[in-house]
């Protein structure tokens, strides 16, 4: 079970991707045969939008509260990472593990507070 | 020195759980279709042969012989390359599945890491397919796409770190050797499964989480554009999608492979097929929630409860210890 174990593991996980990729073109080159290409017809050049005239470009700008809104999720995600290797060696950290878990846990509600009391919360 | 048995039994791994994957995946339309008729008081497809079950293939002839077209006015690169990403990520989650002793594409060490890393990549399918087909629609269902699955995200993983703290692994299948030597962990762990179930269907977009497809208000969301064997392939991907959610809530939460008289590989078939059979009953009958409805729900609500559940989870093992 040492390195050449994980190196024959990964490699069946890359025969996995190598095959599951020819699954994958395989069928989009198979549609690409056997597809009929239509003619452009003039509803077929505009983007569907239930029969409106569709005005303008759909690659416009999003309002900046988005970009609270992925920050908090970066926030947590990162927290997700740190609790991850923490969880696996649990058993030998002991309560000094959980108790400094908890502190570091609340520290990040204490921002979730802050950012829901702030309004980043709200959606309507 | 290469074992050759073992190279042929791991080569036929792969492809007995790919081509495995991609046939239920393709047979749970029907089965979707048939439930939901069921649910519905009415027949669902029954006239393509025996109780309609070749209406799978009947549909595969035609989406191949669709026009697959490409809209001028998308990013032609990402338009096509969106689709590809679903299908490559959850599928590539199958590989670190224990469906019986010995019988797994691979057993890393990291499986569970691998299957959250995976289900993140499933994002990126649908927001670049909702941006690149420059579709007002698309770009709103790809909107909610990323707020939707980011926030379910967060919690889907902290859900399961309980079951990581009862079994201090992330290899699946010693997760579920713990489980067949114990108790199971859907016990212990009632909120991380309750949690891990809500996290999971919206991270597959299924209804009553479909709000990137929404068909009432968005047509069909973020594959509004999309024709042809593309479109198919977000299809084929909802449905590997769920595959995948019952297979790992089955894995993680309901001993796996393990249990009585039956062989292992039929217990596991088993317990996955009961979960397929609860999405689809889901899907049936919830309707939709508004969107700050969901978003809300998941931040003020899930979020604090799956940090309780990890804290109150850890407490109690060092109590039992």
């Amino acid at each position: 079970m040492g390195q050449e174990f994980y190196l024959t593991g990964y490699f069946y996980a890359a025969v996995f991707l190598a095959v599951g990729a020819v699954v994958v073109l395989g069928g989009l080159i198979a549609s690409l045969l056997l597809a009929p290409r239509g003619h452009k017809t003039r509803e077929k050049l505009r983007a569907y939008e239930s029969g409106e005239e569709p005005v303008g470009t759909a690659w416009v700008q999003f309002p900046v509260r988005f970009y609270i809104f992925a920050l908090l999720f970066v926030v947590f995600d990162v927290e997700a990472i740190f609790l991850f290797a923490w969880a696996t060696r649990f058993g030998q950290l002991g309560v000094v593990g959980l108790v400094e878990m908890a502190i570091f846990i609340l520290v990040l509600v204490a921002g979730l507070v802050y950012a829901w009391r702030k309004g980043v919360l709200k959606w309507t | 020195m290469i074992d050759w048995a073992d190279t042929v039994w791991r080569l036929f791994t792969v492809f007995a759980v790919l081509i495995g994957a991609l046939l239920v995946a393709a047979g749970l339309i029907w089965v979707e279709r048939r439930l939901l008729a069921l649910f519905q008081n009415r027949y669902g497809p029954n006239v393509v042969g025996p109780f309609g079950t070749l209406q799978v293939v009947a549909d595969m002839v035609k989406i191949f012989t669709k026009e697959d077209w490409v809209p001028p006015f998308a990013d032609k690169s990402v338009f096509v390359l969106a689709p590809t990403i679903i299908m490559a990520a959850v599928l590539l989650s199958f590989a670190v599945i224990p469906f019986a002793p010995g019988f797994q594409v691979v057993n890393l060490n990291v499986g569970l890491l691998f299957f959250l890393a995976m289900s993140s990549m499933g994002v990126y399918s649908v927001v670049l397919g909702g941006w690149s087909s420059n579709s007002k629609y698309s770009l709103l269902g790809g909107v909610r796409a990323a707020a939707q699955m980011l926030s379910y995200e967060v919690f889907m993983g902290l859900s399961l770190m309980g079951v990581v703290l009862l079994a201090g692994s992330f290899d699946l299948a010693t997760i579920v050797d713990a489980q067949a030597r114990g108790i199971w962990y859907v016990v212990p762990q009632i909120v991380g499964f309750v949690v891990f179930l809500i996290a999971g269907s919206a991270e597959t977009r299924r209804l009553p989480f479909d709000l990137p497809e929404a068909e009432s208000e968005l047509v069909a969301g973020f594959h509004a554009e999309y024709s042809g064997m593309k479109f198919g392939m977000f299809y084929v991907g909802e449905y590997l999608g769920i595959t995948l959610l019952s297979a790992m809530i089955a894995t993680l939460f309901f001993g796996g492979w393990s249990g009585p008289l039956l062989p292992p590989f039929l217990w596991f078939v088993v317990k996955a097929a009961f979960f397929v059979g609860l999405f689809i009953l889901l899907r049936g009958s919830l309707p939709r929630p508004r969107y700050d409805q969901l978003m809300a729900w998941g931040w003020k609500f899930l979020l604090p409860l799956s940090l309780l559940n990890l804290l109150v989870t850890g407490a109690v093992i060092l109590a039992m210890a």
